[in-house]
Protein backbone atom coordinates (compact mmCIF):
# COMPACT_ATOMS: atom_id res chain seq x y z
CA UNK A 1 0.00 0.00 0.00
CA UNK A 2 3.07 2.30 0.98
CA UNK A 3 4.74 1.59 -2.73
CA UNK A 4 1.42 2.40 -4.65
CA UNK A 5 0.40 5.61 -2.32
CA UNK A 6 4.07 7.10 -2.31
CA UNK A 7 4.02 6.20 -6.54
CA UNK A 8 0.51 8.32 -7.00
CA UNK A 9 2.71 10.80 -4.24
CA UNK A 10 5.22 11.40 -7.18
CA UNK A 11 2.91 11.32 -9.94
CA UNK A 12 0.25 14.25 -8.16
CA UNK A 13 3.05 16.20 -7.71
CA UNK A 14 4.41 15.90 -10.55
CA UNK A 15 1.34 16.49 -12.52
CA UNK A 16 0.52 19.18 -9.89
CA UNK A 17 3.77 21.12 -10.62
CA UNK A 18 3.77 20.78 -14.63
CA UNK A 19 0.23 21.76 -14.81
CA UNK A 20 1.19 25.28 -13.02
CA UNK A 21 4.50 25.67 -14.74
CA UNK A 22 3.00 25.43 -18.30
CA UNK A 23 0.17 28.34 -16.94
CA UNK A 24 3.69 30.20 -15.51
CA UNK A 25 5.65 28.94 -17.73
CA UNK A 26 3.97 30.30 -21.49
CA UNK A 27 3.62 34.08 -20.45
CA UNK A 28 7.16 33.89 -19.25
CA UNK A 29 8.69 32.13 -22.06
CA UNK A 30 6.73 34.30 -24.75
CA UNK A 31 7.45 37.88 -22.64
CA UNK A 32 11.34 36.03 -22.76
CA UNK A 33 11.51 35.62 -26.35
CA UNK A 34 9.65 38.93 -27.37
CA UNK A 35 11.65 41.08 -25.23
CA UNK A 36 14.06 43.60 -26.54
CA UNK A 37 14.95 44.53 -22.82
CA UNK A 38 18.58 44.92 -21.61
CA UNK A 39 17.56 43.44 -18.89
CA UNK A 40 16.64 39.99 -20.63
CA UNK A 41 20.70 38.16 -20.25
CA UNK A 42 19.55 39.26 -16.30
CA UNK A 43 16.21 37.85 -16.40
CA UNK A 44 17.26 34.83 -18.64
CA UNK A 45 19.78 33.87 -15.85
CA UNK A 46 17.38 34.14 -13.06
CA UNK A 47 15.17 31.70 -14.56
CA UNK A 48 17.87 29.16 -15.42
CA UNK A 49 19.48 28.95 -12.09
CA UNK A 50 17.65 25.80 -11.04
CA UNK A 51 19.98 24.19 -13.60
CA UNK A 52 23.54 25.12 -12.80
CA UNK A 53 22.59 25.13 -8.69
CA UNK A 54 22.98 21.52 -6.23
CA UNK A 55 18.96 21.33 -5.98
CA UNK A 56 20.06 21.02 -2.25
CA UNK A 57 21.33 24.49 -2.40
CA UNK A 58 17.55 25.93 -3.63
CA UNK A 59 16.23 23.45 -0.96
CA UNK A 60 18.39 25.02 1.89
CA UNK A 61 17.25 28.48 0.99
CA UNK A 62 13.96 27.67 0.28
CA UNK A 63 13.76 25.87 3.85
CA UNK A 64 15.14 29.05 5.44
CA UNK A 65 12.60 30.95 3.72
CA UNK A 66 9.87 29.44 4.38
CA UNK A 67 10.75 28.27 8.26
CA UNK A 68 8.14 29.73 10.56
CA UNK A 69 10.97 31.38 12.43
CA UNK A 70 12.09 33.70 8.81
CA UNK A 71 10.01 36.42 8.60
CA UNK A 72 8.28 35.33 5.17
CA UNK A 73 7.30 32.02 6.91
CA UNK A 74 6.22 34.20 9.88
CA UNK A 75 4.03 36.53 7.54
CA UNK A 76 2.77 33.26 5.80
CA UNK A 77 1.42 31.19 9.08
CA UNK A 78 0.57 34.30 10.87
CA UNK A 79 -1.82 35.63 7.76
CA UNK A 80 -3.12 32.94 6.11
CA UNK A 81 -2.26 30.15 8.58
CA UNK A 82 -0.19 28.75 5.87
CA UNK A 83 2.60 26.58 6.49
CA UNK A 84 5.06 25.12 3.36
CA UNK A 85 7.69 23.88 5.03
CA UNK A 86 7.32 19.76 5.53
CA UNK A 87 3.69 19.81 3.56
CA UNK A 88 3.03 18.58 0.21
CA UNK A 89 2.14 21.88 -0.57
CA UNK A 90 5.62 23.34 0.41
CA UNK A 91 6.47 20.30 -2.27
CA UNK A 92 5.04 21.57 -5.15
CA UNK A 93 6.69 25.36 -4.11
CA UNK A 94 10.12 23.45 -4.26
CA UNK A 95 9.43 21.73 -7.58
CA UNK A 96 7.91 25.09 -9.78
CA UNK A 97 11.00 26.69 -8.44
CA UNK A 98 13.11 23.77 -9.07
CA UNK A 99 11.35 23.09 -12.52
CA UNK A 100 11.02 25.99 -13.73
CA UNK A 101 13.89 26.13 -16.74
CA UNK A 102 12.75 22.72 -18.11
CA UNK A 103 9.42 24.14 -18.88
CA UNK A 104 10.61 27.47 -19.69
CA UNK A 105 13.56 27.40 -21.96
CA UNK A 106 11.68 24.65 -24.30
CA UNK A 107 8.82 27.11 -25.30
CA UNK A 108 10.63 30.10 -24.87
CA UNK A 109 13.00 28.67 -27.94
CA UNK A 110 9.95 27.62 -29.33
CA UNK A 111 8.35 31.19 -29.54
CA UNK A 112 11.76 31.92 -30.88
CA UNK A 113 11.85 29.33 -34.05
CA UNK A 114 8.25 30.47 -34.89
CA UNK A 115 8.15 33.13 -38.22
CA UNK A 116 8.18 36.49 -36.59
CA UNK A 117 5.81 37.46 -38.90
CA UNK A 118 2.61 34.97 -37.30
CA UNK A 119 1.87 36.93 -34.61
CA UNK A 120 2.12 40.14 -36.35
CA UNK A 121 0.07 38.52 -39.29
CA UNK A 122 -2.80 37.44 -37.00
CA UNK A 123 -2.46 41.19 -35.00
CA UNK A 124 -3.21 43.22 -38.83
CA UNK A 125 -6.51 40.87 -39.06
CA UNK A 126 -7.66 42.35 -35.82
CA UNK A 127 -6.74 39.28 -33.38
CA UNK A 128 -6.02 39.91 -29.80
CA UNK A 129 -2.92 39.13 -28.27
CA UNK A 130 -4.93 36.63 -26.14
CA UNK A 131 -6.30 34.79 -29.45
CA UNK A 132 -3.11 35.02 -31.33
CA UNK A 133 -1.14 32.87 -28.99
CA UNK A 134 -3.94 30.74 -28.33
CA UNK A 135 -5.22 29.94 -31.99
CA UNK A 136 -1.63 31.18 -33.74
CA UNK A 137 1.31 30.32 -31.61
CA UNK A 138 0.79 27.61 -29.22
CA UNK A 139 -0.41 25.16 -31.66
CA UNK A 140 2.59 26.19 -33.77
CA UNK A 141 4.65 25.32 -31.28
CA UNK A 142 3.09 22.20 -30.32
CA UNK A 143 6.59 20.16 -30.16
CA UNK A 144 7.99 22.70 -27.69
CA UNK A 145 5.37 22.48 -25.62
CA UNK A 146 5.01 18.76 -25.07
CA UNK A 147 8.88 19.12 -24.24
CA UNK A 148 8.32 21.39 -21.82
CA UNK A 149 5.81 19.25 -20.03
CA UNK A 150 7.58 16.05 -20.49
CA UNK A 151 10.92 17.54 -18.98
CA UNK A 152 8.90 19.44 -16.42
CA UNK A 153 7.10 16.16 -15.08
CA UNK A 154 9.89 13.91 -15.62
CA UNK A 155 12.37 16.46 -13.68
CA UNK A 156 9.93 16.65 -10.79
CA UNK A 157 9.41 12.64 -10.60
CA UNK A 158 12.96 12.58 -10.27
CA UNK A 159 13.99 15.37 -7.90
CA UNK A 160 15.24 14.25 -4.60
CA UNK A 161 17.81 17.43 -3.32
CA UNK A 162 15.31 19.94 -2.82
CA UNK A 163 12.44 17.64 -1.59
CA UNK A 164 14.67 16.17 1.42
CA UNK A 165 15.42 19.91 3.09
CA UNK A 166 11.93 20.95 2.08
CA UNK A 167 9.72 18.28 2.47
CA UNK A 168 11.38 15.57 4.67
CA UNK A 169 10.58 12.21 4.30
CA UNK A 170 6.55 11.68 5.74
CA UNK A 171 4.88 8.65 4.21
CA UNK A 172 1.62 10.04 2.75
CA UNK A 173 2.51 13.78 2.69
CA UNK A 174 6.04 14.14 1.83
CA UNK A 175 7.84 11.18 0.79
CA UNK A 176 8.26 10.79 -2.90
CA UNK A 177 9.93 7.45 -4.98
CA UNK A 178 13.15 9.21 -4.83
CA UNK A 179 13.07 9.42 -1.42
CA UNK A 180 11.42 6.18 -0.50
CA UNK A 181 14.41 4.56 -3.42
CA UNK A 182 17.29 6.42 -0.90
CA UNK A 183 15.46 5.22 2.14
CA UNK A 184 14.73 1.40 0.99
CA UNK A 185 18.58 1.38 0.04
CA UNK A 186 19.56 2.53 3.45
CA UNK A 187 17.47 -0.12 5.38
CA UNK A 188 19.44 -2.51 2.16
CA UNK A 189 15.72 -3.67 0.97
CA UNK A 190 17.28 -3.52 -2.35
CA UNK A 191 13.87 -5.52 -4.11
CA UNK A 192 12.14 -2.80 -2.61
CA UNK A 193 13.87 0.00 -3.73
CA UNK A 194 14.05 -1.90 -7.44
CA UNK A 195 10.21 -1.92 -7.26
CA UNK A 196 10.66 1.76 -7.04
CA UNK A 197 13.36 2.22 -9.39
CA UNK A 198 11.81 0.12 -12.20
CA UNK A 199 8.07 1.68 -12.17
CA UNK A 200 10.14 5.23 -12.64
CA UNK A 201 12.07 3.58 -15.39
CA UNK A 202 9.01 2.33 -17.58
CA UNK A 203 7.51 5.72 -16.57
CA UNK A 204 9.87 7.69 -18.05
CA UNK A 205 10.28 5.13 -20.76
CA UNK A 206 6.67 5.08 -21.67
CA UNK A 207 6.22 9.47 -21.85
CA UNK A 208 9.54 9.59 -23.61
CA UNK A 209 7.87 6.85 -26.41
CA UNK A 210 4.60 8.40 -26.69
CA UNK A 211 6.35 12.10 -27.13
CA UNK A 212 8.93 10.73 -29.93
CA UNK A 213 5.88 9.38 -31.46
CA UNK A 214 3.61 12.62 -31.23
CA UNK A 215 5.98 14.76 -32.00
CA UNK A 216 7.24 13.54 -35.57
CA UNK A 217 3.47 13.83 -36.59
CA UNK A 218 3.76 17.71 -35.22
CA UNK A 219 6.82 18.50 -36.92
CA UNK A 220 6.01 18.11 -40.20
CA UNK A 221 3.93 20.91 -41.12
CA UNK A 222 5.27 22.66 -38.40
CA UNK A 223 8.95 22.80 -39.28
CA UNK A 224 7.93 23.42 -43.29
CA UNK B 1 -7.83 64.88 -54.41
CA UNK B 2 -8.78 63.85 -51.12
CA UNK B 3 -5.60 63.31 -48.97
CA UNK B 4 -6.54 60.02 -46.92
CA UNK B 5 -2.83 59.97 -44.90
CA UNK B 6 -1.39 63.44 -44.11
CA UNK B 7 2.06 63.79 -43.19
CA UNK B 8 3.83 61.25 -41.06
CA UNK B 9 6.89 62.13 -39.80
CA UNK B 10 9.43 59.85 -37.79
CA UNK B 11 12.40 59.38 -36.15
CA UNK B 12 13.35 56.33 -35.02
CA UNK B 13 16.36 54.34 -33.91
CA UNK B 14 16.72 50.61 -35.18
CA UNK B 15 15.83 47.39 -33.75
CA UNK B 16 20.18 46.81 -33.64
CA UNK B 17 20.33 49.55 -31.39
CA UNK B 18 23.76 50.58 -32.80
CA UNK B 19 22.97 52.88 -35.55
CA UNK B 20 20.35 56.01 -35.61
CA UNK B 21 18.58 56.03 -37.95
CA UNK B 22 16.65 59.19 -38.79
CA UNK B 23 13.10 58.66 -40.91
CA UNK B 24 11.66 61.54 -42.23
CA UNK B 25 8.07 60.83 -43.98
CA UNK B 26 5.59 62.52 -45.87
CA UNK B 27 3.52 60.21 -47.19
CA UNK B 28 -0.10 61.25 -49.04
CA UNK B 29 -2.29 58.33 -50.32
CA UNK B 30 -5.02 59.01 -52.63
CA UNK B 31 -8.36 57.02 -52.74
CA UNK B 32 -7.93 53.64 -54.63
CA UNK B 33 -4.34 54.64 -55.67
CA UNK B 34 -1.73 51.66 -56.10
CA UNK B 35 1.47 53.71 -54.51
CA UNK B 36 4.63 51.87 -54.91
CA UNK B 37 7.34 52.49 -52.58
CA UNK B 38 10.95 51.48 -53.77
CA UNK B 39 14.65 52.07 -52.97
CA UNK B 40 17.80 50.31 -51.81
CA UNK B 41 17.50 47.89 -48.98
CA UNK B 42 17.69 49.67 -45.55
CA UNK B 43 16.05 52.85 -47.39
CA UNK B 44 12.83 52.79 -44.63
CA UNK B 45 10.33 51.19 -46.90
CA UNK B 46 9.39 48.75 -45.09
CA UNK B 47 9.80 50.98 -41.90
CA UNK B 48 7.03 53.05 -43.34
CA UNK B 49 4.73 50.01 -43.99
CA UNK B 50 5.22 48.86 -40.34
CA UNK B 51 4.28 52.41 -39.47
CA UNK B 52 0.93 52.62 -41.36
CA UNK B 53 0.01 49.06 -40.00
CA UNK B 54 0.72 49.79 -36.20
CA UNK B 55 3.18 47.56 -36.03
CA UNK B 56 5.91 49.98 -35.32
CA UNK B 57 4.79 52.12 -32.01
CA UNK B 58 8.64 53.14 -31.32
CA UNK B 59 8.14 56.23 -34.02
CA UNK B 60 7.02 59.27 -33.30
CA UNK B 61 4.85 61.73 -35.59
CA UNK B 62 1.45 61.89 -36.98
CA UNK B 63 -0.84 59.97 -39.22
CA UNK B 64 -4.11 60.58 -40.17
CA UNK B 65 -6.27 58.21 -42.48
CA UNK B 66 -9.89 59.26 -43.86
CA UNK B 67 -9.67 61.86 -40.50
CA UNK B 68 -9.10 59.07 -38.30
CA UNK B 69 -6.09 59.83 -35.92
CA UNK B 70 -4.03 56.27 -35.93
CA UNK B 71 -1.36 57.94 -34.34
CA UNK B 72 -0.42 61.36 -32.89
CA UNK B 73 2.98 61.08 -30.62
CA UNK B 74 1.74 64.80 -28.94
CA UNK B 75 -0.93 63.34 -28.02
CA UNK B 76 0.13 60.19 -26.97
CA UNK B 77 -2.60 58.62 -29.48
CA UNK B 78 -1.23 55.02 -30.84
CA UNK B 79 -3.82 52.88 -32.22
CA UNK B 80 -2.66 49.11 -32.36
CA UNK B 81 -2.77 47.00 -35.93
CA UNK B 82 -6.52 45.46 -34.89
CA UNK B 83 -7.93 49.13 -34.73
CA UNK B 84 -6.67 50.15 -38.15
CA UNK B 85 -8.54 49.40 -40.93
CA UNK B 86 -5.84 47.28 -42.88
CA UNK B 87 -5.14 43.97 -44.79
CA UNK B 88 -0.94 43.12 -45.12
CA UNK B 89 0.75 40.45 -47.38
CA UNK B 90 4.24 39.61 -45.80
CA UNK B 91 7.32 39.21 -47.81
CA UNK B 92 7.14 35.59 -46.40
CA UNK B 93 3.40 35.30 -46.51
CA UNK B 94 3.02 34.28 -42.65
CA UNK B 95 0.12 31.84 -43.39
CA UNK B 96 -0.46 29.84 -40.25
CA UNK B 97 0.69 26.45 -40.68
CA UNK B 98 -2.26 24.86 -38.53
CA UNK B 99 -4.42 26.03 -40.63
CA UNK B 100 -5.78 24.75 -43.70
CA UNK B 101 -6.20 27.61 -46.64
CA UNK B 102 -10.19 27.97 -45.56
CA UNK B 103 -9.53 27.69 -41.96
CA UNK B 104 -6.82 31.19 -42.39
CA UNK B 105 -9.12 33.05 -44.13
CA UNK B 106 -11.93 32.05 -41.88
CA UNK B 107 -9.27 33.30 -38.89
CA UNK B 108 -9.69 36.69 -40.26
CA UNK B 109 -13.04 36.89 -40.72
CA UNK B 110 -14.41 39.29 -37.99
CA UNK B 111 -16.97 37.45 -35.37
CA UNK B 112 -20.60 39.47 -36.83
CA UNK B 113 -19.69 38.62 -40.46
CA UNK B 114 -21.05 36.07 -42.91
CA UNK B 115 -19.12 34.19 -45.02
CA UNK B 116 -19.73 34.69 -48.04
CA UNK B 117 -16.87 37.23 -48.83
CA UNK B 118 -14.39 33.78 -47.86
CA UNK B 119 -16.29 32.09 -50.80
CA UNK B 120 -15.79 34.63 -53.02
CA UNK B 121 -12.19 35.46 -52.65
CA UNK B 122 -11.50 31.29 -52.85
CA UNK B 123 -13.27 32.13 -56.39
CA UNK B 124 -11.28 34.96 -57.35
CA UNK B 125 -8.44 34.16 -56.16
CA UNK B 126 -8.29 30.16 -57.91
CA UNK B 127 -8.22 28.32 -54.52
CA UNK B 128 -11.34 26.40 -54.46
CA UNK B 129 -9.66 23.30 -55.34
CA UNK B 130 -6.94 24.31 -52.86
CA UNK B 131 -9.30 25.16 -50.08
CA UNK B 132 -8.14 22.56 -47.69
CA UNK B 133 -4.83 22.01 -48.35
CA UNK B 134 -2.38 22.65 -45.32
CA UNK B 135 -0.18 25.95 -46.10
CA UNK B 136 3.18 23.76 -46.27
CA UNK B 137 1.57 21.39 -49.40
CA UNK B 138 1.22 24.68 -51.02
CA UNK B 139 3.74 25.94 -53.73
CA UNK B 140 5.01 29.71 -53.41
CA UNK B 141 2.63 30.97 -55.59
CA UNK B 142 0.17 29.92 -54.45
CA UNK B 143 0.64 30.42 -50.94
CA UNK B 144 1.22 34.05 -51.68
CA UNK B 145 -2.82 33.94 -53.57
CA UNK B 146 -3.84 32.90 -50.11
CA UNK B 147 -2.25 35.45 -48.06
CA UNK B 148 -3.40 37.81 -50.77
CA UNK B 149 -7.29 36.76 -50.52
CA UNK B 150 -6.94 36.20 -46.35
CA UNK B 151 -5.45 40.65 -46.35
CA UNK B 152 -8.95 41.00 -47.87
CA UNK B 153 -11.43 39.18 -45.61
CA UNK B 154 -11.51 42.35 -42.73
CA UNK B 155 -12.30 44.33 -45.90
CA UNK B 156 -9.84 46.93 -45.38
CA UNK B 157 -9.22 50.28 -46.08
CA UNK B 158 -5.52 49.89 -46.87
CA UNK B 159 -3.95 47.39 -48.60
CA UNK B 160 0.35 47.39 -47.29
CA UNK B 161 1.88 44.76 -49.53
CA UNK B 162 6.05 43.86 -48.22
CA UNK B 163 7.57 42.70 -51.27
CA UNK B 164 4.80 40.45 -51.62
CA UNK B 165 5.99 38.80 -55.35
CA UNK B 166 10.30 39.10 -54.64
CA UNK B 167 10.51 35.52 -53.51
CA UNK B 168 8.89 33.98 -56.71
CA UNK B 169 9.79 33.33 -60.37
CA UNK B 170 9.79 35.75 -62.97
CA UNK B 171 6.76 33.75 -64.30
CA UNK B 172 4.90 33.27 -61.31
CA UNK B 173 5.55 36.97 -59.82
CA UNK B 174 3.99 38.07 -63.31
CA UNK B 175 1.11 35.96 -63.25
CA UNK B 176 0.47 36.84 -59.25
CA UNK B 177 0.49 40.64 -60.40
CA UNK B 178 -2.82 39.73 -62.36
CA UNK B 179 -3.91 38.85 -59.23
CA UNK B 180 -3.04 42.09 -57.24
CA UNK B 181 -4.80 44.48 -60.47
CA UNK B 182 -7.66 42.44 -60.01
CA UNK B 183 -8.38 42.65 -56.50
CA UNK B 184 -6.91 46.50 -56.73
CA UNK B 185 -9.66 47.40 -59.08
CA UNK B 186 -12.26 44.72 -57.71
CA UNK B 187 -12.36 45.67 -54.15
CA UNK B 188 -11.28 49.83 -55.46
CA UNK B 189 -8.58 49.41 -52.28
CA UNK B 190 -6.09 52.61 -51.65
CA UNK B 191 -2.51 49.83 -51.51
CA UNK B 192 0.81 50.48 -50.90
CA UNK B 193 2.92 48.58 -52.31
CA UNK B 194 7.02 48.14 -51.58
CA UNK B 195 8.84 47.00 -54.55
CA UNK B 196 12.36 46.52 -55.54
CA UNK B 197 11.08 45.33 -59.55
CA UNK B 198 11.19 48.16 -61.71
CA UNK B 199 8.78 45.84 -64.61
CA UNK B 200 6.38 44.91 -61.53
CA UNK B 201 5.96 48.84 -60.82
CA UNK B 202 5.71 49.93 -63.82
CA UNK B 203 2.67 47.66 -64.32
CA UNK B 204 0.70 47.66 -61.14
CA UNK B 205 1.48 51.31 -59.55
CA UNK B 206 -0.43 54.56 -60.37
CA UNK B 207 2.34 56.49 -58.21
CA UNK B 208 5.83 55.81 -57.58
CA UNK B 209 8.20 57.14 -54.89
CA UNK B 210 11.89 56.46 -53.72
CA UNK B 211 13.08 56.35 -50.64
CA UNK B 212 17.11 56.81 -49.55
CA UNK B 213 18.48 56.72 -46.23
CA UNK B 214 15.07 57.23 -44.92
CA UNK B 215 13.62 60.18 -46.83
CA UNK B 216 11.27 59.89 -49.73
CA UNK B 217 13.50 61.37 -52.80
CA UNK B 218 11.50 61.17 -55.57
CA UNK B 219 7.94 61.18 -56.82
CA UNK B 220 6.72 60.30 -59.98
CA UNK B 221 3.08 60.15 -61.73
CA UNK B 222 3.45 57.44 -64.36
CA UNK B 223 0.78 55.34 -66.45
CA UNK B 224 2.56 52.49 -66.43
CA UNK B 225 0.88 50.63 -69.44
CA UNK B 226 1.37 54.19 -71.96
CA UNK B 227 4.88 55.01 -71.36
CA UNK B 228 6.36 51.30 -71.45
CA UNK B 229 9.64 51.74 -69.46
CA UNK B 230 10.79 55.10 -70.29
CA UNK B 231 9.17 57.15 -67.36
CA UNK B 232 10.48 54.46 -65.15
CA UNK B 233 13.83 54.33 -66.23
CA UNK B 234 13.51 58.20 -65.77
CA UNK B 235 12.85 57.54 -62.32
CA UNK B 236 15.97 55.91 -61.38
CA UNK B 237 17.61 58.64 -63.08
CA UNK B 238 15.92 61.02 -60.39
CA UNK B 239 12.45 62.95 -61.44
CA UNK B 240 11.28 65.86 -59.29
CA UNK B 241 7.43 66.58 -58.86
CA UNK B 242 6.25 64.48 -61.34
CA UNK B 243 8.28 65.48 -63.76
CA UNK B 244 11.01 63.10 -65.89
CA UNK B 245 13.46 63.87 -68.53
CA UNK B 246 12.88 61.25 -71.58
CA UNK B 247 13.53 59.86 -74.56
CA UNK B 248 10.39 59.92 -76.63
CA UNK B 249 9.57 56.17 -78.08
CA UNK B 250 7.58 54.71 -79.98
CA UNK B 251 5.71 53.76 -77.61
CA UNK B 252 4.92 56.83 -75.88
CA UNK B 253 4.15 58.78 -79.38
CA UNK B 254 1.81 56.27 -80.15
CA UNK B 255 -0.34 55.81 -77.20
CA UNK B 256 -0.60 59.14 -75.17
CA UNK B 257 -1.27 62.59 -76.22
CA UNK B 258 1.70 65.07 -75.64
CA UNK B 259 1.20 69.05 -75.55
CA UNK B 260 1.92 70.80 -77.52
CA UNK B 261 1.19 68.54 -80.24
CA UNK B 262 2.64 65.45 -81.06
CA UNK B 263 4.14 66.39 -84.54
CA UNK B 264 6.46 68.23 -83.39
CA UNK B 265 8.96 65.93 -81.96
CA UNK B 266 11.03 63.38 -83.34
CA UNK B 267 11.83 60.39 -82.67
CA UNK B 268 14.35 59.46 -80.15
CA UNK B 269 14.57 63.16 -79.22
CA UNK B 270 14.94 63.72 -75.44
CA UNK B 271 12.64 66.13 -73.72
CA UNK B 272 11.36 67.24 -70.35
CA UNK B 273 7.72 65.90 -69.78
CA UNK B 274 5.15 66.40 -67.00
CA UNK B 275 2.09 64.05 -66.20
CA UNK B 276 -1.18 65.57 -66.31
CA UNK B 277 -3.45 62.72 -66.35
CA UNK B 278 -2.51 58.71 -66.70
CA UNK B 279 -2.30 59.27 -70.81
CA UNK B 280 -1.74 63.34 -71.09
CA UNK B 281 1.86 64.76 -70.41
CA UNK B 282 2.73 68.28 -71.07
CA UNK B 283 6.58 68.68 -72.52
CA UNK B 284 8.21 71.18 -70.97
CA UNK B 285 11.45 72.04 -72.79
CA UNK B 286 13.64 69.78 -75.27
CA UNK B 287 16.71 69.53 -73.80
CA UNK B 288 18.37 69.19 -77.02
Amino acid sequence: MDFTNTLLLTLRLAAITTFILLLLGIPVAYGLARSRSAWKPVLEALVSMPLVLPPTVIGFYLLLALSPNSFFGHWLQDTFEVRLVFTFSGLVLGSLIYSFPFMVQPLQSGFENLPAHLAEASYTLGKSTWTTLWWVLLPNIRPALLSGIVLAFAHTVGEFGVVLMIGGNIPGVTRVASIAIYDEVEALNFAEANRYALSLVLLAFVFLVLFFRYNRRSQQWISW
Amino acid sequence: MDKLVSTLNFDLHLRDGRRSFHLEVDLQLHPGELLALTGPSGSGKTTVLRILAGLENRAKGQLIFQEEVWQDSSKRIFLPPQQRSIGVVFQDYALFPNMNVTQNLRFALPKAADGALIEELLEVMDLLDLRNALPFELSGGQQQRVALARALVRRPKLLLLDEPLSALDTRMREHLQTYILELHQRYALTTLLISHHPEEIQRLADRVLMMEKGKIVDESLFAPDVTGGLVLQAIWRGIHEGMAQVQLGENLLQTSLLTPAIETFNMGQTVKIRMLSKTTFEVLETAD
